[in-house]
């Protein structure tokens, strides 16, 4: 089990909705792996696993196993907390907090740690560089994140992550909202957060997982019907389905 | 007729009613302001009643009314915030909860007489508070309990739940998404509902008249455990159970009274529109 993730026979229901089917996966070490599939085929409620945020839905169920780092999370005694700092998450829409661009970032220390203010700079500093945000704001770190552009404030999102020190980064269609060219620059940034981070991204966008990730799962109707390379899922696919599917026969 | 018709003369009905609307309004307030601009000296606002409340002014009315109001607050908005909180952010929908948001509703409507009659019985009689400050700011608690809980927990749902998803991702806890993200912004809602629920509390009779409320006390209360003179009660006397008090005195009050409640409502519209121009998502 040299994997970061392993998932083992995961169902998940939704009621009596079956959401999720005999899902089987290992996801590696620093790589980027991409999740996708057609609208309603499961992807975001699998990546919604791997920290627990289903758990907020009413009349959630799940069955399985799933291993971060050989514990399974999926284990009632898994403290959420320590879970949602490990793996973070990256929404569809850029969300900054209505406070001010410092407190974004700092939000994550201020709630885990009781830190001094010369650290938390420190670390609002090298995390706003880590997005290429720094150079761009540091003249304006206390005024609202909510007037930056959408590009900005996503990848603000990122820096408020990566405060909390994750090593799992998880991202639900993080560019859906951006232009092509603010597409283009979070793409660049996250081949960059490959060599520290472990990333899951779901998307809807073929082209996007063929440009940016090393391995591609491939979900239908809650089945995992095809995990590989990303090269051989996009050239030599071995189900019918994927091949139908990246050719854009439907989805 | 034809609809062409039929349609002015809806209009101009349903038009006539609303014009309806305004024309007591306006009335009330001309008068008051007429008959009770004469009496508005700084004197009449800082000096005690004199001669049985024929002269002088109601500065122990209107500073009682204060201090059983800002009693009332102290009371009302913990307890009340604290369970809009927990009824929001805290409960699922179930039997249980919703027999409470039944209550609150209820609670709302019960007429003030009764808050009255349940303070004297509960504070005054039972745990002998005795007719006092704080009798009567507890009476007038529970009486604006339901408007702040109502007015919170709007303010409370109107935060968007991305937010809290965001804030539940990087590892919150459920209390320190409410404190740090949850709260914030909606702060300015709760204190609009508070200081609404406030201006009814300062105008209202009934609940104070048999738990605080003095029929001539020329001195101040020394502590909450002392009656107070409050400024409806005061009118109440002065206009019904003491002969001959000149007019301008009794419209006078009525204009303080008035001048008070407007100016809380006042400044929770002034807080809610400076929160509209602010928020942004």
């Amino acid at each position: 089990m040299s994997s970061k993730i392993n998932v083992n026979q995961l169902n998940l229901w939704y009621s009596d909705f079956h959401a999720l089917k005999n899902i089987q996966i290992a996801i590696e070490e620093k790589q980027i792996t991409a999740i996708i599939g057609p609208s309603g085929c499961g992807k975001s409620t699998l990546l919604r696993v791997f920290n627990r945020m289903n758990d907020l839905v009413e009349g959630v169920r799940m069955q399985g196993e799933v291993f971060i780092d050989g514990m399974n999370i999926l284990d009632s005694k898994t403290d959420l907390v320590t879970l949602r700092k490990r793996v973070g998450m990256v929404f569809q829409r850029p969300n900054p907090f209505p406070l001010s661009i410092y407190e974004n970032v700092a939000f994550g220390q201020r709630i885990h740690n009781h830190i001094t203010k010369n650290s938390l700079d420190e670390i609002v500093e090298r995390c706003l560089k880590c997005v290429l945000l720094w150079d761009d704001l540091k003249d304006k770190l206390h005024k609202s994140a909510l007037h930056l552009s959408l590009e900005q404030k996503q990848r603000l999102c990122i820096a408020r992550l990566l405060a909390v020190k994750p090593d799992l980064l998880l991202m639900d269609e993080p560019c859906s909202a951006l232009d092509p060219q603010s597409t283009a620059r979070i793409e660049e940034l996250m081949r960059e957060l490959k060599t520290d981070y472990t990333i899951i991204i779901v998307t809807h966008n073929m082209q996007q997982a063929a440009r940016i990730s090393d391995r591609t799962a491939f979900l239908l109707l809650g089945e995992l019907i095809e995990h590989g390379t990303t090269s051989k899922i996009f050239t030599n696919p071995t189900k019918k389905d994927t091949e139908d599917y990246i050719s854009g026969r439907y989805g | 007729m034809n609809s062409k018709k039929t349609e002015k003369i809806a209009f101009f009905v349903l038009f006539l009613a609303t014009l309806l609307i305004i024309l007591p309004v306006g009335l009330v307030v001309c008068i008051i302001i007429q008959k009770g601009f004469p009496a508005m000296t700084w004197q009449f606002l800082t000096d005690i009643p004199r001669q049985g409340m024929r002269a002088g002014g109601i500065f122990p009315a209107l500073v009682g009314t204060i201090y059983i109001v800002f009693g009332a607050i102290l009371f009302a908005l913990p307890i009340g915030l604290g369970a809009a909180i927990y009824l929001s952010e805290y409960t699922k929908e179930h039997f249980l909860n919703r027999l409470i948001k039944l209550a609150i509703v209820n609670l709302a409507g019960v007429p003030s007489v009764v808050y009255g009659l349940f303070g004297f019985a509960f504070f005054v009689i039972f745990f002998k508070f005795g007719a006092s400050i704080l009798s009567g700011s507890l009476t007038l608690a529970i009486m604006i309990l339901p408007i702040i809980i109502t007015a919170s927990r709007e303010a409370l749902e109107s935060v968007p739940y991305s937010f809290r998803e965001v804030s539940y991702s990087l590892g919150a806890s459920k209390w320190q998404t409410i404190r740090h993200i949850v709260l914030g912004n909606a702060i300015p809602g709760i204190l609009t509902g508070t200081i609404l629920g406030v201006g009814r509390a300062a105008g209202e009779t009934a609940p104070i008249l048999f738990t605080v409320a003095a029929f001539y006390l020329p001195q101040l209360p020394k502590t909450i455990f002392d009656q107070a003179m409050a400024l409806p009660y005061h009118l109440y006397v002065i206009s019904t159970q003491v002969p001959n008090v000149d007019e301008k005195i009794r419209y006078g009050t009525a204009l303080v009274l008035l001048i008070l409640v407007f100016f809380m409502n006042l400044v929770a519209i002034v807080i809610r529109t400076q929160f509209r121009k602010k928020k942004k998502w």
